[in-house]
Formats: C-alpha cells, sequence, structure tokens
C-alpha cells in the first residue's frame, strides 16, 4: 500500500473541480450575462411569413368591377425533390427547350438553394395551367402555386386606376420600413392614392424553419400569429361606358376627355390618348411593358387629364365674362363694334366673324366666340377704375381665375395632377423687366384664353361645373365612398362632400352666360352637334399652341336646366374645336344621358374613332426608332454602345404636354422654342 | 456463479449506479428531445427501431444485461485477463484499421452483421485494465523511471493506432491516463510541461502572436518580481523563469506561426484554425487563392468554414437557454439541425437550449458528484489494482466532460468525443457501462487484495 501519494488525490481533485468551475463559468456568460444568443436562435428558426390580404375591388357607378383580382399560377419547383422527371413533357407544355429548362433549373438553384421553392415560370396561362394539371405526377417536384393579380375587366381607365408595382427604396422609408423589398404597392392613380383602403392588413404568421429553411411548422402554435384582413372596396363614380366611349374616340390621337357629374363632383368618365391596355401592367410582361411604354415618347402613361397644360383658348371666354358682369363692368347688353380684329393695342387680334353685329351683346358675342369682345373685357377688367393701377386690377382678376379653379389644382384623388397656369404678375413684372412696366395691352391675349394662360382638362371640366350650379361645386373626385367607411375615412372622403361656393355671383349673371352657351349649341360655332333629346351648353376652342396645329378644345355641360353631366375634351393640334372635341364631347354626353347612342351617330362615332391625328413629328419618331433597331439588328457583332436609348430619355420630354416645363428659366417673353425632331436632338448633342 | 442475490448486492455502492441510470436516461430523453417531431406517434418508433432514440433504449437494455453479467462475474477474472484482453483489444483495433469500414473519415469501425462497433472505444476499458494490471504487479517499482515508460507505452500505443484511424479525438483520451499514473507516482513535472505545451499550442492557436508576447511577457516579469527573494537560494528560479518565456515566446510567436505560414497547406491550417473556430485568411495571396478554389470544392463552401459554424451555433443553442431554458421539445436550434452532430457530440447543446443555466448546473452536478464518487471509491480501496482502475474511469469520464462540454460552449477545439452517456451510440455506452460496472464490481470486493 502506497499511502504517500495521499496528497496527489487532492492535486486531482482540485483539477476537476478547476474544470467545472471554468465551464460553469463559461455558462454563465454565455447564458445569463449575454442576451444576443436569444434573438439570434430566433433569428435562425423563426420565419416571419406574410400573408398578404387579397386587394379591394374598385366598382363603377353601377356596381361594374372595372378593377378585380383574379388568381393565376406560378409553376414553382423545389430541386432536391426533382426526381426522374419526364422533361420533355414539360418543356413540351411550356414550349421551351432543354437548355432552356437546364437554365432555369439552375436559377432557381442560385436564388432559393436546392430545398426552398422557387417560380420555375411565374403567371402561366389559363391552358398551360390546365395541361399542367394533368400532366403533374410527371413533374415531382413541381408545383403551382396561387397568385392573386389585379387586373382591369374593361381594359379601359388605366390612367384612373392606376396600377401596383414593387416598392423601390424611396418607398420603403417613407413607409418607415412598413413595406419590405418585394411588396407591391399601388404606384399610381387610385392603387397609389388610395394604397392604406385598398391593401388591407397584413397577417404575419411565424413559422419555425430548419438549418436548410424548410418550414417545420408553426411556431409556439401559432399565438403570435395575426391574420389578415381583405382590403375594403372602393364605389367610384366612372361609368365604364362612357369611360370605354371616350376612349374609343380618342383612339390615334393626343387628348384628353373629362366627364364629371356636377350635382355630386363624381368623375364620370377621364380618358387620356395615347393610353393604354392596364393589363399590360400586371402579369409576368409586366416589367418589359413598362420599360416599353415608359420610354415611349408619345408618354401612354401620361395622364394629360390632370397634367396635360393646355391654353384653353376660347373655352375660357364664359368665365371671362363672368368676371366682367360680376365686376359690374359690362351689362347683358354691352356690346363691341368687332370689324373683324382687335386694333386698339398695335398688333391686331383677329376674330373669324367680321361686322353683322356678330357681337352685339354679351350672349350673341359668346355664341360667335368674338375675340375682339373678350379681349375687350379682359382689358376693361385689367384697367378697370375701381384700382389704383393695372396690375391690382390683373390681381383681382387672377383672384377671380382662381376662384373657378384655374392655376390651382382641382384636389382630385389622383396623385401628381398638375395646376395650370394663371401667372402671377410677379411673372409679367419678370418678362417685362419691372414693376408695372406692362399694361394690358401687352397680356391681352389672356383674355380669350392664350398667352401663358394653360389649364388642365379636368380644371375645365371642373369650371363647367361651376356654371352649370351657378356658382357652387363640388371638389372633382372618383371615389364616391369606401366600403365600411369609417370616421378614419374622412380623410379621404371629407373634402369631397362640402359644398364650395368661392364666388357670390348671383344666378342671374350664371343665367346670361348659360344662355350663351346654350345659343353656341343653337345658332353658335357648334349648332351642328346635337345631343338627342336633350339641350345642353357649350363652348368650342381652338387654341393656337407653339407646337403645330391648333388645339381643338370644347366644354359643355347637360342638360341645359338640370345639368347631370359636364365635359371638357381637347383634342392636341387636330383643327377647330367643333369639329373633333364637339363631337366626342357631344357622344359622351349622349352616351351618359341618353344610356346608348342614336343610330344616325353610329358612323360618326366610327368615323371619328378611326381618325388618325397623331401629330407628324411623333410619327416619325416612331420611323426613326424602327430604322434603328432594324439598323442594329444588321450590326448586332459591332459592339457600339446603344445609341437609341440616349435618345430615348432626351424625347420623353414631351413638349405637347409640358408647355410650361422650363417656364421658371427663361426670360424671354415667348416660351416657344421650335419642335425637335428626335434625330435633330442627337445631332445637337454630337 | 451460483451466488444468491444478497451475496451480489453485497458490498456494492448504488449512488454510482443511481448516477449512471440517471445520465443514461437523461441522454436518451435528450436524443428523444432533438428528434421526435410533434404529432408523431412516439411508441411505434420504439418498437420498429427507426429512430435513433429507440436504438438508443435498445442499447440501454444491452448494457443492463451486460451490466448484471459484470456484477455476477468474479473480480479476480479482471485481473486474470486485463493483458489478455488489452491485447485483444489492441489486434480489434488494427483489424478495424486494415479492414473496417469507413464512417465519416475515420476507419475505425467493424461490421458484425446488422451492429456497427468501433473497438477503439472498448480498447479504453482494456488499457485501464492493463495499466492496472502492469502497476499493482508485485515486481513493478513504480518510483523508477522504466516503470514510468512501460506504463506510457501501454497508454500511448492504442492511441497511435487511433491517430492512424484519424479518430483524433478519442486518442487523446488516451493522455488522460498520465493522470492516474501521476496519482501512482509520476514526477508532477512531466504534469506540468506536458499540461503547458498543450495549453501553449491552443493558446498561440486562439490568440495572435503580439498579443501572446505581451502577456508572457507581463507573466515573467511578475513572476521575478514576486520571487525575487528565492532568487539567491536556489539559484535555478530565474534561470528557469526566463528559460520558459524563452520557450513560450520561442513557441507561440516564432514556431507557431512559421509552421502555419511556411510548412502546412493552407487548408490544413484552415483546418485547424477552424477547430479553435478562427477565420484563417492567409497572407500570401498564391495560398490564399489556393485555398479558395479548395473551398469552393467543397459544397456549400462560403467564406465560413464547418467547424466555425458548428461552435457558433452550439453557443447560440446554449445561450439561448438562458436561466431556466425553453424546455424539453422546445428548443429551436436543437431540434431544427442547426446545431451538427447533436445526438452525439454536441448534445450537451440540448440541455443547455431546452433547460438553461440550471438544467446544465443540475447536470454537470450529477457528473462531478460521479466523479467524486468514484475518487472518493479509489481512496477506500486496498488493491493497487482496484485504484488504479477507478482513477483511470475517473479520468477517462473527466476528460470526456471537458474535452465535449468545453468544445460546445468555445473553449475547446471541435474534437469528436462523446458525452458519456449521453451521446447517441452504442459502442460508447457500452465502453462507459463497463467502465463504471467493473469498477462497481471491484469496489465490491474492496477487502479482497488484486493483483
Amino acid at each position: 500500500m502506497r499511502v504517500y501519494n495521499q496528497s496527489r488525490s487532492r492535486v486531482i481533485q482540485i483539477i476537476f473541480v478547476a474544470v467545472f468551475l471554468l465551464i460553469i463559468g463559461q455558462l454563465m456568460n454565455l447564458q445569463l450575462f449575454s442576451n444576443k444568443y436569444r434573438d439570434l436562435a430566433i433569428d435562425n428558426a423563426v420565419y416571419k411569413k406574410i400573408i398578404y390580404p387579397s386587394r379591394g375591388i374598385i366598382f363603377d357607378r353601377k356596381g361594374k368591377a372595372i378593377l378585380d383580382n383574379v388568381a393565376m399560377f406560378d409553376l414553382t419547383v423545389t430541386p432536391f425533390q426533382v426526381k426522374s422527371l419526364d422533361t420533355t413533357t414539360l418543356c413540351n407544355i411550356l414550349k421551351i427547350d432543354t437548355a432552356e429548362f437546364h437554365k432555369r433549373m439552375i436559377t432557381s438553384l442560385l436564388k432559393n438553394g436546392k430545398y426552398r421553392p422557387s417560380v420555375f415560370e411565374g403567371l402561366v396561362s389559363p391552358q398551360v395551367q390546365a395541361q399542367l394539371e394533368e400532366n403533374m405526377y410527371r413533374f415531382p417536384g413541381f408545383d403551382l402555386s396561387e397568385r392573386p393579380i389585379r387586373s382591369y375587366p374593361f381594359k379601359a381607365a388605366a390612367h384612373m386606376l392606376g396600377y401596383v408595382g414593387e416598392v423601390d427604396s424611396a418607398i420603403i422609408k417613407q413607409s418607415n420600413y412598413f413595406y419590405q423589398m418585394g411588396d407591391y404597392a399601388g404606384r399610381s392613380g387610385l392603387e397609389k392614392t388610395y394604397e392604406p383602403v385598398l391593401m388591407g392588413q397584413r397577417g404575419i404568421k411565424y413559422l419555425i424553419k430548419d438549418n436548410k429553411n424548410r418550414i417545420q411548422g408553426s411556431y409556439e402554435n401559432g399565438i403570435f400569429d395575426t391574420s389578415a384582413v381583405a382590403g375594403r372596396n372602393l364605389y367610384t363614380s366612372i361609368d365604364v361606358e362612357v369611360q370605354e366611349l371616350a376612349e374609343k374616340l380618342l383612339t390615334n390621337k393626343f387628348g384628353s376627355a373629362v366627364a364629371i357629374n356636377p350635382k355630386t363632383g363624381g368623375v364620370i368618365a377621364m380618358a387620356s390618348a395615347p393610353g393604354y391596355d392596364p393589363n399590360l401592367l400586371t402579369g409576368a410582361e409586366r416589367r418589359k411593358n413598362f420599360s416599353r411604354m415608359f420610354l415611349d415618347t408619345a408618354k401612354p402613361m401620361y395622364n394629360r387629364a390632370i397634367k396635360g397644360q393646355y391654353p384653353p383658348g376660347s373655352t375660357y371666354k364664359p368665365l371671362g365674362g363672368l368676371i366682367a358682369l360680376d365686376e359690374g363692368l359690362i351689362t347683358p347688353q354691352t356690346g363691341y363694334p368687332c370689324g373683324g380684329a382687335y386694333f386698339s393695342c398695335g398688333r391686331p387680334v383677329k376674330c373669324t366673324h367680321a361686322g353683322g353685329g356678330h357681337a352685339r351683346d354679351l350672349r350673341v358675342a359668346l355664341a360667335n366666340s368674338c375675340n375682339s369682345y373678350f379681349t375687350h373685357l379682359f382689358r376693361i377688367s385689367l384697367d378697370n377704375p375701381a384700382f389704383p393701377n393695372t396690375q391690382a386690377g390683373y390681381l383681382k382678376w387672377k383672384e377671380y381665375n382662381n376662384a373657378f379653379g384655374l392655376g390651382v389644382r382641382v384636389g382630385i384623388d389622383l396623385p401628381s395632377e398638375d395646376k395650370g397656369s394663371i401667372p402671377d404678375s410677379s411673372r409679367y413684372n419678370k418678362d417685362f423687366g419691372g414693376f408695372a412696366r406692362w399694361n394690358s395691352c401687352n397680356v391681352l391675349t389672356l383674355g380669350i384664353g392664350q398667352d401663358r394662360m394653360t389649364a388642365t382638362p379636368i380644371q375645365m371640366a371642373n369650371a363647367m361645373c361651376i356654371i352649370a350650379n351657378k356658382g357652387k361645386y363640388y371638389l372633382p373626385h372618383i371615389v364616391d365612398s369606401i366600403q365600411n367607411e369609417t370616421v378614419e375615412d374622412t380623410v379621404f372622403m371629407g373634402k369631397y362632400r362640402k359644398l364650395h361656393k368661392p364666388l357670390h355671383i348671383p344666378d342671374t349673371m350664371f343665367n346670361y352666360i348659360i344662355d350663351g352657351m346654350h345659343d353656341v349649341t343653337v345658332y353658335g360655332t357648334s349648332y351642328f352637334i346635337k345631343v338627342p333629346g336633350q339641350e345642353y351648353c357649350a363652348k368650342t376652342g381652338t387654341a393656337q399652341n407653339p407646337h403645330g396645329k391648333n388645339h381643338s378644345w370644347f366644354v359643355a355641360f347637360a342638360p341645359k336646366d338640370d345639368p347631370k353631366i359636364a365635359v371638357a375634351v381637347v383634342v392636341e393640334n387636330s383643327g377647330y374645336g367643333a369639329t373633333w372635341a364637339g363631337p366626342i364631347a357631344g357622344f359622351m354626353m349622349e352616351k351618359y344621358l341618353n344610356d346608348t347612342i342614336a343610330a344616325e351617330h353610329l358612323a360618326d362615332v366610327e368615323r371619328i374613332s378611326k381618325a388618325d391625328l397623331i401629330p407628324s413629328a411623333i410619327k416619325h419618331w416612331y420611323y426613326v426608332k424602327d430604322s434603328l433597331k432594324q439598323a442594329k439588328q444588321r450590326e448586332i457583332d459591332e459592339n457600339t454602345p446603344e445609341v437609341t436609348t440616349k435618345t430615348d430619355t432626351k424625347v420623353t420630354f414631351d413638349p405637347e404636354a409640358e408647355p410650361n416645363k422650363k417656364q421658371e428659366g427663361d426670360t424671354t417673353k415667348n416660351n416657344k422654342q421650335p419642335m425637335l425632331k428626335p434625330e435633330e436632338i442627337r445631332l445637337k448633342k454630337d | 456463479m451460483t451466488r444468491n442475490h444478497n451475496t451480489i448486492s453485497k458490498g456494492i455502492d448504488w449512488s454510482i449506479i443511481w448516477c449512471y441510470i440517471a445520465l443514461v436516461t437523461i441522454g436518451i430523453l435528450m436524443i428523444f428531445a432533438n428528434e421526435y417531431r410533434e404529432g408523431q406517434s412516439w411508441l411505434e418508433p420504439i418498437l420498429s427501431q427507426k429512430t435513433d432514440y429507440s436504438k438508443q433504449i435498445l442499447w440501454a437494455g444491452i448494457c443492463a444485461v451486460l451490466a448484471t453479467f459484470i456484477l455476477l462475474t468474479d473480480s479476480k477474472f479482471f485481473t486474470a485477463t486485463a493483458n489478455l484482453l488489452y491485447v485483444f483489444g489492441l489486434l480489434l483495433c488494427i483489424t478495424a484499421l486494415l479492414i473496417g469500414t469507413e464512417v465519416k473519415g475515420s476507419k475505425s469501425w467493424l461490421v458484425l452483421g446488422g451492429f456497427r462497433l468501433q473497438p477503439s472505444e472498448l480498447t479504453k476499458v482494456f488499457t485501464t485494465l492493463a495499466l492496472a494490471k502492469f502497476i499493482s504487479r508485485q515486481e513493478t517499482d513504480f518510483t523508477r523511471t522504466k516503470s514510468h515508460i512501460i506504463a506510457a507505452a501501454i497508454a500511448i500505443t492504442p492511441a497511435i493506432i487511433t491517430v492512424l484511424q484519424n479518430e483524433t479525438g478519442l486518442a487523446l483520451v488516451y493522455f488522460t491516463f498520465f493522470l492516474v499514473m501521476y496519482r501512482e507516482g509520476l514526477p508532477p513535472f512531466i504534469l506540468i510541461v506536458g499540461a503547458s505545451v498543450g495549453v501553449l499550442l491552443i493558446l498561440s492557436l486562439i490568440y495572435p502572436p503580439k498579443t501572446l508576447f505581451i502577456a508572457f511577457t507581463i507573466v515573467a516579469v511578475l513572476l521575478i518580481f514576486l520571487m525575487r527573494r528565492l532568487f539567491r537560494k536556489p539559484r535555478m528560479v530565474l534561470p528557469i523563469i526566463l528559460l520558459c518565456w524563452g520557450f513560450a515566446i520561442g513557441v507561440s510567436v516564432f514556431a507557431v506561426p512559421y509552421v502555419m505560414d511556411h510548412v502546412m497547406k493552407p487548408y490544413q491550417v484552415d483546418r485547424i484554425y477552424s477547430m479553435v473556430g478562427r477565420p484563417y485568411i492567409p497572407k500570401d495571396p498564391v495560398k490564399k487563392a489556393e485555398l479558395e478554389a479548395e473551398r469552393a470544392k467543397k459544397k456549400g463552401g462560403g467564406n465560413q468554414n464547418a467547424s466555425e459554424y458548428n461552435v457558433i451555433q452550439s453557443k447560440i443553442a446554449i445561450g439561448s437557454g438562458g436561466v431556466i431554458g425553453k424546455g424539453l421539445l422546445k428548443g429551436t436550434q436543437t431540434r431544427y439541425d442547426f446545431v451538427p452532430e447533436q445526438r452525439t457530440d454536441f448534445i450537451f447543446c440540448t440541455i443547455g437550449e431546452g433547460f438553461g443555466f440550471l438544467g446544465c448546473f443540475i447536470f454537470l452536478g450529477i457528473y462531478a458528484f460521479l466523479l467524486f464518487r468514484i475518487i472518493f471509491i479509489a481512496e477506500r480501496q486496498r488493491s493497487t489494482f482496484s485504484r488504479v482502475y477507478a482513477y483511470g474511469v475517473a479520468c477517462i469520464i473527466f476528460f470526456h466532460i471537458l474535452i465535449n462540454v468545453c468544445m460546445t460552449i468555445g473553449l475547446a477545439p471541435v474534437i469528436g468525443i462523446p458525452l458519456p452517456m449521453i451521446s447517441y451510440g452504442g459502442s460508447s455506452l457500452i465502453t462507459f457501462t463497463m467502465l463504471i460496472f467493473i469498477l462497481v464490481r471491484l469496489d465490491a470486493d474492496r477487502q479482497m487484495v488484486l493483483r
């Protein structure tokens, strides 16, 4: 027995104790003193799946769904489950070759790895889906997964309804990181304005995943889960049939047509041409179509109804008349001896009529659209002796116009509306090189809706509502009500339910103007445009502009005694107001009021919708683009950078739609640049 | 063997058996915890033997039978056959090395029928017996260096074979016999030097040379300052301190980095660094490219090497357990395969995640109790054979706990070594059963003098 080593037993025990203490110490460090591991474990294993509710549906005034959801199917693949696959059949159904098949498989592997499904073919067509479903047993690892997408059953009202798109980093930041990369949100139109309503409330499902990202079940039996609440529907004042008619009539034209119900301010139709089929911006081809349209110089996605700023021309005259009447400068009986032009300011302002008493009083002058008469009214408004100087008179005149909704945004429920232009006096001070260095003569064409005055079609339609309602109006809006409206929705709907009465012009004065506008349709400039069974009031406009032929304008409301619809139509560079814009407005009113188009008008509808009034410069641009494409095809091996794309972006600035775009910068009175053809721009650049 | 029940149970230390039963039960529960999925039947797999926990239950059953047999065996049997068994074990190991089946890169498995057996596990038992036998021989004078060398040879030979089998972890276990030998009279400086070199190597892998240089210098200066009064009497103290300092600096600042950078291939260095959970980016661009090519070859490469990932996930699992843990069947890390090898080498994570600090504390308490009980038993033996054997058992269990638990909590390199009685695996469970029950049997005969 060796007992001398007894103390060594102690040493060994001390070593044991030391090691256990070391382990306990590290455990305390890991489990008691650091919190990061719990979060890391949750990050590892808990997958937050966001459940997207279906978006709200948008209905027209008769309850037809004009923006709906349809279920489409994605073909997805989970690579690790793919075994003994019938590749030939699959390729035949999808109409791809084996090389493409392998390419897509590799893409899926790289994107989501082996264990998670990735989209193999997005949004398959219904026929392909049926074929796939029949043969699904042959494709282990492949799956059809449902995806709801937006659908526009009438293919109409693209600009009003807008579209949804993937959010970008700016939106994510703005939403305070509510949206995440890959989310869809309304990017334009009603989809954008009413995004919070349409979107509904997202649900979150907490799922457990394993180390290969395979879902293993719900986390803690789903006690943290929240369910999704579907988006609410919108009920609009749109009449989809009138809308379709307006779009049809504007085919192959540049311009816009807006119809408003004056009794509510609800927009009945709002068309902008050139337009596009809104279904192009849903589904698989979205990205491609978007970039094509975005680069198109004709700007099909541009909503000219709220962004197109045109000189209103003669359609402004009823408002000029009202201002002069209200300021007490004229009576309805005041006449002007027009001899074919307005000579008082040197350079004559021409008039289409000469003599014959065509401007013997307000009503007749309006019916004949006498330029001299309304130029005169404008001048006396500015030189009103009640004010110390012309500038003060001008500011009063501007105030009237702003009250009529010109030069200010009308506040429609669509994003990025433009406000047109009723220039401030300071603008003219700048133009003429100093305060009060100009007089009413210098700006006299403002009185006939020219010079620096511009208005959008929605503004002119709104102005018609004001006249039709004798001074009262509701802000134009598209959405009448929201499903299950709550107090919080006042943010959206409140302002559209308030009756505005900005001016205190007596009804009698409105009646003079309404009578005059009625005379326009009886013996005046649009006597040949009839709305069967309805008396209507209108004003034509033929607006000069720096880009080519005159813009054809037409504003109207009907019926005369109980107005139910107010319309403003503009057709760019097409000529007289009564030639193109007039009939379009007439048919829209007819369709809305009579619910049908009279048989004798049908031929005319076809004639107008087939007429091609696209400016030659635009056509030339398409031509150049096509030939460049062909040339590029020929020199495909040449590695020169694309020339076309550069010019594309330049040309997308559409001078017709944005005549005032460069207004802030230039100092000359005339903001009139010659229109450049695309190749000229390129030459200049080079 | 015709003793009646009373004689069998006479002198048996029940506390060790209860510890053993508790640990095996915990082990089965833990394997169940990370294998069972909600909604499955838990009984059916046990009967059909399809799952790991059911297999472990079967192994436990086999071990119970084995334990009974061991308890029925005469203690003299073990002393008599110790050397024979040792040779038999070595032969088995060599057989496995030559004709064995390769599992995860190590050629240490023998397949017999449906069973897979790892002889290097069993050899631990035989080596312990052989070492006890050698030291307890009357001719052996364990104060002589010759005896030390023979004892070391007995311990190291199976280790060498195991290294050849590519089971480094198991081989390291055999070094724990030096602790046993220390108890029996091995001069302490061998242990100290051995342990110091080991620690030094690990430190130089974990920390950058600059840090170590500063640390060693500070320690040396402190020592010189504190021991300055001793310099005159045994004049050797100062030179020894300086020598140690020089050696430490030489190894960790010059030798290790030199070997890493110039002698070893990048992928080898990568593997070593990955064991200590450290990323490896070679300075030499040529080597860097070489290493990247090497990594790219492996599937799912990425910049993180496998062991680094294992250690991080294991620490997350244990750390996320917190004070009281997430509860049985609630651990997300261990149940959804984030922690690798979670039924074998990393099973401690399941305890750490499911039962938190308290659970770990109690669990380690059982181990500590077992170890101290074994040492207590060792010291009450009359025969050297039993005492050496008991120390051998304690040290083997201790070393397994040390390496395994420290690995899961990031204190030791990733070395595949099972947690005694807990980890899934028949060979390992049988080995520890034999170790413990032979001890219990020997202890029951503690009044006898065995040689």
